[in-house]
């Protein structure tokens, strides 16, 4: 006996859009089993993993916070793979905004003036960090899959060997860090006494500009024809690497102001760790929001509980941080799956022996 | 009468909502062409599907030499004496005649062993092929009769074809009517679907026609018209068509002057030296057999590839051999490509969003963002105009039939206003009524001053609608002729290669 996946004529195209609520279910679900595995009270694990990180208005203002990084980053990997560009390694342009950002607030912390000047340089260190793919594929024809991930490990030593070299705290007792960025390198907040700074916004602001350029402009237009169908792009004249190049660049700039809201926010210096890979877990979340933006916007904050309420378990019933690792990596099996079945229908079939 | 060979009862078939076999009953006796007639999606494909055992039946019962069987996939089809030339072969280029002939015989017999039989089969019926060359070298009329030795090695005693003359010329059409022919009186069966009723009537004994899934004629074609056959066909009567008023062509308004292009892919075909000058008004035809750089010629004129040289093309005396397909668009081309759906037209969007296509920049878009308003007002426009048959502008483009989606990939290209129209294959697997309106849109267009240039392998409706004719073969374009001054035979010698004469007096 073989397994065949046979298409199904008229997949239920409602079904498409449950699917990640699906996913979400079954990943609750499978998670329920992973904790009685560890031997933990399912229903407690549950409600301390997705419920309690929402009962106090800390807890909201951290949701929002961990929300913002995500969303920023999967609002450019969806343009990207709305237009069949594959931008895997937001992770890295996170990190080369978060130091471009960053050196900013090193050399002229001490001038009123320098939050934009580093926002700025946060997108133009991420844009510039998704060039290197964009050129390779338009030039050399090498596949961004696989460039934007290298280049994220590129960008993660970057980053070590300044925070334990050049830029690394005189004052800081040989820790591998830069010295505090000053207040006035840093975002402001805005609920005082929380974390949650002005970079929300930001995140909350670029929802509606990612709807409208893709549903409203002809360069979204272009986007959706070269991703769906690259012949019809160039028979219509679009220009594919004017494509990609855009959506690389858009991406990279998202992931870099990303990583300059988050340095210039929670974390408040340059480490050797700034992300808990959150532009990796930013694809899970582009695609858990179906690439549409206001999707994404609820898909990041979804995946922000997973992050909050992962902390909460490693704390109240000491699970180990890899919870979090492990219920992501179900939310994505368990929404391509889905997306499978609804698309084809597995049948079992005698393999015949000539 | 003898018995028939196979019969069909009460064959029915549903997909979805889709009821795609009605009740079909079907005989095909020894020794009997048997035309299988019918429109795009009048359901023939699903019923040879079911008689090859690609599909099983909803309901209804299959008799084969007075027996009943059930025929569960194709190998016991080819076990029973059925076999099967699909309209897209099943051959590896990168194989040789026997290798691939090997392959789809599956009895483990060596090609080298095969080689003799190949040859025989081939010789006795007339057919020309090489088991040594690779199929990569073979022209589509030589790769069909692969295709038909393969499933003749087998000694089928019922035979399907499935529209095969579409990719052959006149003389290779004639040469598979002499095989066919052979077949029958040695006792074979033969089942042949087509829509082209001439062939029809030269070839076949018996013909069942259908219509939207169901039966909807039986007839001799030898003494049935084929308005007659059309009729059965598209359930209504023909209206005329073809060209009425003489074309008064104006100025050039696309011309190639030596375009010269290498292949951009293995297995492509270099463009070698075309010259063409159409003129506003007229409608100009490349016939020619497929692969022999229709594809490459469309592209180069459509600016999907570039001319090593600006002045190799000229749109309205603009060289623009070096501008992209939307700056030619700029300059008054419109284009119809070859695929509908992934080319002309985005599958997934919806007729509104494909109406934006190859609107540029304008009155739909106004600072770079889409005007809704006027963009569904030019889609609603297409489908009035061009009658196209869809659920609305909100449809999207994969839920339109073939024909309608052509209608509405035309509409939007006319409907730019274009000075030149290029069209490939305009009316290819299309059904009659709807080919039949297209052609019409196409005469009135250039009855109103545009340049038309139709690249097709119909030369039927070349000779129908065209001022005048070329040829492409193996890259080379010959001089056109005027329609009036030439024959089919003439172009089709000219598609069979034998094109030095005309050719290198250009």
């Amino acid at each position: 006996m073989r397994l065949r996946l046979e298409a199904r004529p008229q997949p239920l195209r409602a079904m498409l859009w449950l699917s990640p609520v699906i996913a979400v279910i079954a990943s609750v679900l499978a998670s329920a089993g992973l904790f009685a595995l560890l031997g933990r009270d399912p229903l407690v694990a549950l409600y301390n993993m997705f419920v309690a990180p929402l009962g106090t208005v800390l807890g909201l203002t951290e949701l929002a916070l961990k929300a913002t990084p995500l969303l920023l980053c999967a609002i450019g990997i969806a343009i990207g793979c709305r237009a069949n560009v594959w931008n895997i390694g937001a992770e890295g342009q996170f990190t080369i905004g978060a130091i471009c950002g960053g050196g900013v607030a090193l050399v002229w912390g001490d001038q009123p003036w320098v939050l934009g000047p580093m926002l700025l340089a946060g997108m133009a260190g991420g844009m510039a960090w998704a060039a290197i793919p964009a050129f390779l594929r338009t030039r050399c024809n090498a596949h961004e899959i696989l460039t934007t991930l290298m280049l994220s490990y590129v960008a993660v030593q970057v980053l070590g060997w300044l925070v334990h070299g050049p830029w690394q705290d005189p004052e800081g007792f040989n820790f591998p860090q830069t010295k505090q960025f000053s207040d006035n390198a840093t975002l402001p907040l805005l609920i005082e006494g929380a974390r949650v700074n002005i970079g929300a916004l930001f995140a909350l602001a670029v929802v509606p500009m990612a709807w409208l350029l893709l549903g409203r402009t002809m360069t979204g237009y272009r986007i959706r024809v070269a991703g769906f169908a690259p012949g019809a792009a160039r028979y219509a004249g679009f220009s594919g690497d004017g494509v990609v190049w855009f959506s690389l660049l858009l991406s990279g700039a998202l992931a870099g102001l990303a990583g300059i809201c988050e340095v210039a926010g929670p974390v408040g210096q340059l480490q050797p760790v700034i992300s808990p890979g959150y532009g990796y877990a930013a694809i899970i979340v582009a695609f858990l929001g179906r690439l549409n933006p206001v999707g994404i916007l609820f898909a990041a904050l979804l995946m922000a509980l997973v992050y909050l309420g992962g902390e909460g378990l490693q704390m109240s019933l000491q699970l180990p941080q890899a919870a979090t690792g492990v219920i992501q990596g179900m939310l994505l099996f368990f929404l391509l799956a889905a997306d499978v079945l609804i698309l084809y229908r597995p049948r079992l079939v005698a393999v015949r022996h000539a | 009468m003898s018995a028939p060979r196979l019969e069909l009862r009460g064959i029915c078939k549903t997909y979805g909502t889709t009821r795609a076999n009605v009740d079909i009953d079907l005989a095909v006796r020894p020794g009997e062409i048997h035309a299988l007639l019918g429109e795009n999606g009048a359901g023939k494909s699903t019923l040879v599907k079911i008689i090859y055992g690609l599909v099983q039946p909803d309901a209804g019962e299959m008799l084969w030499e007075g027996r009943e069987v059930s025929i569960t996939d194709p190998n016991a089809a080819r076990a029973m004496g059925i076999g099967m030339v699909f309209q897209h072969f099943s051959l590896f280029e990168a194989l040789t005649v026997a290798e691939n002939i090997a392959l789809g015989l599956g009895n483990r017999e060596s090609p080298r062993a095969l080689a003799p039989r190949i040859l025989a089969t081939a010789q006795r019926y007339g057919l020309a092929v090489d088991p040594q060359r690779h199929v990569h070298h073979l022209s589509v009329g030589e790769r069909q009769r692969v295709e038909i030795v393969r499933c003749l090695l087998a000694a089928p005693r019922l035979f399907i074809l499935d529209e095969p003359t579409s990719v052959l010329t006149p003389q290779e059409v004639e040469g598979l009517f002499a095989m066919l022919r052979r077949l029958a009186q040695e006792g074979s069966s033969v089942l042949y679907i087509s829509h082209k009723l001439d062939e029809i009537k030269a070839l076949c004994s018996a013909a069942t026609v259908l219509r939207g899934g169901r039966v909807s004629g039986q007839c001799d074609p030898r003494v049935e018209t084929p308005t007659a056959m059309a009729e059965l066909m598209i359930g209504a009567t023909l209206p005329a068509s073809g060209r009425v008023t003489a074309a008064r062509p104006g100025a050039a308004c696309l011309e190639a002057r030596g375009l010269s292009l290498p292949p951009d892919e293995p297995f492509g075909t270099a463009l070698h030296d075309i010259r063409l000058e159409l003129r506003a008004g007229e409608i100009v035809g490349i016939a020619g057999v497929a692969g022999n750089g229709q594809k490459e010629l469309l592209a180069a004129l459509s600016g999907e590839r570039l001319a090593p040289r600006a002045e190799a093309v000229v749109i309205a005396g603009s060289p623009c051999g070096r501008m992209g397909a939307a700056a030619r668009r700029a300059l008054g081309l419109a284009f119809v490509p070859e695929e509908r759906l992934g080319r002309g037209a985005v599958a997934e969007m919806s007729l509104a969003e494909n109406a934006l296509l190859t609107a540029g920049a304008g009155p739909m878009v106004r600072s770079g963002f889409i005007r809704f308003a006027a963009l569904q007002g030019f889609a609603r426009e297409i489908i009035a105009r061009f009658r196209v048959k869809a659920a609305g502008i909100a449809a999207p483009a994969s839920s339109l039939s073939g024909g309608n989606m052509q209608k509405f990939i035309i509409g939007r290209e006319i409907g730019a206003a274009p000075r030149v129209l290029l069209a490939a294959h305009p009316t290819w697997g299309v059904d009659i009524g709807a080919a039949l309106s297209i052609r019409q849109q196409i005469i009135a267009l250039s009855d109103s001053g545009v340049g038309v240039l139709i690249v097709s392998e119909d030369l039927a409706e070349l000779f129908e609608i065209c001022d005048r004719i070329a040829v492409l073969s193996e890259g080379r374009l010959s001089v056109p002729l005027a329609v009036r001054q030439t024959t089919m035979d003439e172009i089709g010698l000219l598609m069979g290669g034998l094109h030095e004469g005309r050719a290198h007096a250009a």
